[in-house]
């Protein structure tokens, strides 16, 4: 049983279908005159016009992209090198997805200066921080509506309101609520909105930034002039496509989906804390998403457990260090305040649609097992180690220590 | 994460895993807030390691090397336990991916650290 959703999604078969004529025999390209190229230009616009539906918007604020990534960077880069006249500061929070923190941090290599918010250890800014974080020279807020790891959603349309106040453009990377949780870019006060196509059924490789009308940019990819200018290069006709049938299916069933696995993820946490002793729901119980939970077991280390979950078919994931490419424990977990060790034992359950048939009472059973066979392993549970003092011997080569 | 199938196995159906009463000598290493955490236990018996168990917080090569270092070192005498390392531990496991070569392959260095303990301990 496949729980990692956010990581991504499995193509449905009804946008399958629609994506098929448009990787056969409608390859036209759309910039073409021909009968064959208007053909992939109305799919095209077809499929925007379903994007924009999604969250309220008017077709030509919606500009197709090559995903989430692309998407937040020339959102945070295309503002930054048009205001940075007026001003180099940028407003973010301390747990952004690393298509944003990274785009950031490359632009203090620019000398922009960023201010990072806290989020305290439910996860959700405060807005008196942002109130104060606010300087003349501000340009840009870059706030996520829901967080990737453990499904917090921020305030976005009081933050939008603050950012209007004082002339600042506001962008946020809906990447994980896009078809889950309601967006609506007019009365949220968005002027720049991330969204992705294979968190919600759709393909992998293509996404859409929402500009609102009157907003400039500088565009990352210079080249044909398509997308307005905002995005040259051929379009993804097929995935666009199959992008724009995702985007409708999910909106139109947006409350249903929302509301069934509200229930099981709720029933979920509650089971999970219930049965295993020393577990707690990593963000907040309320602002979060519908269909992402992330726990922490103290004193087990998450890489374990999701190979023993996987060997009982369960896919799930972990912040823990050991998992992640870089042997870096999870910023976000990080940024909660917990304490690293705590970390390491986290577990994130991500569902969609189709995980109906998901049987709580026998997950929990499983991942109860786990967490009690993995416990019985390890010298940190019930037991009084001092490893305070207890250090790796030193190994140049350790990125860790 | 690509382990190889002994790997596996020796995380699924770990060795010698449990705490051991009265041991000789016992020794901790790694570092909690980086992941991993092991203990290993041994008993001597003249300086034949007779027993040897562990436990461990962490990844699965972490205690998959756990697991393989307690089937090298029984029988060994403390002299050629001492010579194990960490390239024996994982190549016994056929490779470990590299980057838990060094960080979770703390196998080598649990064994030592029990059996400079059983020196401190048991000799004056």
């Amino acid at each position: 049983m496949y729980l990692d959703n956010s990581a991504t999604t499995k193509v449905s078969d009804e946008v399958l279908e629609e994506m098929l004529p448009y990787l056969k025999d409608e390859f036209g390209n759309p910039s073409t005159l021909y009968s064959i190229g208007r053909e992939s230009k109305k799919a095209l616009e077809e499929a925007r016009q379903r994007v924009a539906n999604a969250i309220n918007a008017k077709k030509d604020e919606i500009f197709f992209t090559s995903g989430g990534s692309e998407s937040d960077n020339l959102a945070i880069k295309g503002i930054a090198f048009k205001l940075q006249k007026k001003g180099k500061h940028i407003i973010t929070s301390d747990i952004e997805h690393p298509a944003v923190k990274e785009t950031l941090h490359f632009l203090e290599s620019l000398d922009f200066k960023v201010t990072y918010l806290p989020v305290y250890e439910n996860g959700i800014i405060k807005i008196e921080d942002l109130k104060e974080a606010i300087t003349p020279e501000t340009i840009l807020i870059t706030i996520m509506h829901g967080n990737n790891e453990i499904g917090t959603l921020q305030p976005i349309e009081e933050i939008g309101k603050i950012a209007h106040e004082n002339g600042i453009v506001f962008h946020t990377d809906a990447v994980q609520t896009f078809g889950k949780v309601e967006i609506d870019v007019e009365k949220q006060n968005i002027d720049l909105l991330s969204v992705s196509s294979h968190k919600i059924n759709g393909p992998k490789g293509v996404g859409a930034i929402y500009i609102k009308k009157g907003i400039r940019l500088i565009p990352l990819i210079h080249g044909g002039g398509q997308e307005k200018g905002i995005r040259s290069g051929t379009e993804n006709v097929a995935g666009i496509v199959g992008f724009g049938k995702a985007a409708e299916l999910a909106c139109s069933q947006l409350d249903e989906h929302a509301q069934k696995l509200s229930k099981i993820t709720n029933e979920l946490t509650e089971k999970v804390l219930d049965t295993i002793p020393e577990s707690y729901l990593n963000g907040d119980r309320i602002q979060r998403l519908p269909n992402v939970v992330n726990f922490r077991f103290t004193a087990i280390e998450g890489e374990s457990l999701i190979l023993l979950l996987d060997s009982k078919g369960y896919q799930a994931s972990t912040g823990s260090a050991c998992s992640s490419n870089t042997l870096e424990a999870s910023p976000v977990l990080t940024a909660l305040g917990l304490d690293p060790v705590n970390v390491h034992g986290s577990l994130r359950i991500s569902l969609a649609p189709e995980s109906d048939e998901f049987d709580v009472d026998e997950f929990v059973n499983i991942l109860s097992e786990a967490v009690k066979r993995l416990r019985e392993m390890s010298p940190l549970w019930n037991q009084e180690l001092d490893y305070d003092g207890v250090m790796c011997k030193k190994h140049d080569d350790c990125r860790r220590c | 994460m690509d382990y190889s199938e002994k790997v596996m196995d020796h995380f699924a159906n770990p060795r010698n895993c449990k705490k051991m009463e009265n041991p000789d000598g016992v020794g901790t290493v790694g570092n909690p807030t980086c992941g991993d955490l092991m203990t290993i236990y041994i008993k001597v018996d003249g300086d034949v390691i007779s027993d040897i168990s562990f436990q461990t917080f962490g990844c699965g090569a972490a205690i998959a090397t756990s697991s393989m270092i307690t089937e090298i070192a029984i029988g060994k005498t403390l002299d050629e336990a001492l010579k194990i390392s960490r390239n024996d531990v994982a190549e016994e496991l056929d490779g470990l991916p590299p980057i838990k070569m060094h960080c979770s392959n703390l196998a080598a260095d649990g064994l030592q650290a029990a059996i400079e303990n059983y020196y401190e301990t048991h000799q004056s």
